[in-house]
């Protein structure tokens, strides 16, 4: 006879398990229809698994992570800078890219941007353009022909009425950005449509020059180290992938879903979203360059790895800047990297080494603390 | 400025300051000091939105793809 859902709730609501596994014995347990007698049976049958299954007390997991992500390593291509990603946008991948990421580098050598649009704006393409527009930085050589007039010492800028028309801007927007950038005075002929005169205050050629190159660095609309936006359908959404990342700034444009834009800067996630945003980022960028070059590693690995490149509330690297370099033992650090150094510094300051870690141990050849080695027996004597 | 909660972010679990009872009851279990809890920093997007002091706790659920869900704990620190 099958048993009710709340007698299968009472019998796994105390079980030392993880959620997905109490939820797939619930779910299969109440489709199929068992007897409290199988219930039981499959419920032991399931603890005895676990436990198998779970990592024995004084296991090296970090030797077993670094090599589960080490040996595949080997065998990601060395050289994938720049392979065609997502929408036409050129992403680092492969081998670079994971040294990246445990490197937690400032800023990765191609930052991305995922920006999802808010309803609205999302299923409207026109509306998904504007956005666009609003986050693309835009440069005068993007909207108009910028000709040097030595004659009469002046720039010649000729607008593009119809592509000012679809980024949405206006003549006088941009007179206006191009003076407070450059600091000159602007005019606009009434003859010409469209057309603006820059004249240097002090007519010099040198000046003349330096002003029509840095004409090129003013940004007339859109946010600062956003290079391109494309626009991709996915599913029925249209979702915008930009090349370069300015979380901050894209957070306050209109129309933008904020919840659901995502950086792979991860340095950049945790200064914007916090530690946990930044320890999610990490495993999904580790994992989805790992899968990209088809190698699969069990994702706790990866979690483990971020785990401790975020448990002190910072992304630190894994290396000599962070991880290995803040190890208490001077031998396990002079084993790293430097080795030279840290051995004469430490001889310097007069430090102790207590021994306690595994790589010291194995150094001065004592039996390290690690599955049966961590084991002391203590022998009680009768009248002690 | 526009204004969203980050807590509501895809990528931003679950965050919460835990009580003193609640924060004993999970050191007793792990037998453990405050001090040998991960660390959540002061100046953390995610702190200040909490607005946990340094010294509180904060509790994080996480979504795992491994075991569904997990919790954490992390120490706010200066």
């Amino acid at each position: 006879m099958a048993i009710s859902e709340a007698t299968i709730e009472s019998m796994t609501k105390n079980l030392a398990l993880p959620n997905n596994i109490l939820n797939t014995l619930r779910e299969d347990g109440l489709k199929v229809g068992v007897s409290k007698k199988e219930m039981e049976e499959i419920i032991e049958r399931i603890m005895e698994s676990y436990e198998y299954a779970c990592v024995e007390p004084c296991e090296a997991v970090g030797v077993v992570s670094a090599q589960s992500i080490g040996e595949p390593g080997t065998q990601m291509t060395m050289r994938t800078f720049h392979y065609a990603g997502v929408a036409e946008i050129n992403v680092t991948l492969g081998l670079p890219r994971l040294i990246e990421i445990v490197d937690a580098r400032k800023s990765p050598s191609t930052p991305m941007m995922t920006v999802a649009l808010a309803e609205g704006y999302s299923t409207d393409r026109d509306k998904a353009r504007a956005v666009a527009w609003e986050i693309e930085a835009t440069h005068v050589e993007h909207l108009a022909d910028v000709t040097t007039d030595l004659a009469n010492m002046q720039l010649i800028i000729d607008l593009n009425g119809k592509v000012l028309a679809q980024r949405n801007m206006d003549i006088d927007d941009i007179a206006e950005k191009l003076r407070d950038g450059l600091g000159v005075s602007i005019t606009s002929p009434d003859v010409v449509e469209n057309q603006l005169i820059i004249t240097p205050d002090a007519p010099s050629y040198r000046g003349l020059l330096q002003l029509a190159k840095n004409i090129h660095t003013i940004i007339l609309k859109g946010i600062e180290g956003i290079k391109r936006v494309v626009i991709r359908k996915d599913g029925d959404e249209y979702t915008l992938y930009t090349e370069g990342s300015a979380l901050k700034d894209v957070l306050q444009i209109e129309g933008i879903a904020a919840t659901r834009t995502y950086t792979n800067n991860i340095v950049e996630t945790n200064d914007v979203f916090g530690i946990e945003a930044a320890r999610n980022s990490i495993i999904k960028e580790a994992i989805d360059t790992l899968n990209e070059q088809g190698l699969t590693v069990d994702i706790r690995h990866i979690m483990l790895v971020a785990d401790i490149m975020t448990c002190d509330g910072e992304v630190k690297q894994i290396g000599r800047h962070g991880i290995s370099g803040e190890k208490a033992s001077v031998f396990a650090r002079a084993a790293f990297e430097v080795t030279v150094n840290h051995l004469l510094d430490a001889g310097m300051r007069g430090n102790v080494d207590e021994l306690n870690g595994v790589t010291e141990n194995i150094i001065v050849g004592q039996p390290i603390k690690l599955g049966t080695g961590d084991v002391h027996l203590i022998a009680k004597r009768n009248g002690d | 400025m526009r204004k969203f909660s980050l807590l509501d972010h895809n990528s931003v679990p679950k965050h919460e300051i835990m009580q003193e009872d609640e924060v004993r009851s999970v050191l007793g279990n792990y037998q453990i000091e405050k001090e040998q809890l991960p660390k959540l920093k002061e100046s953390d997007p995610v702190t200040k939105e909490l607005g946990a002091e340094v010294g509180d706790v904060v509790k994080i659920t996480r979504i795992s793809q491994t075991a569904g869900e997990s919790l954490y704990y992390r120490l706010v620190i200066e």
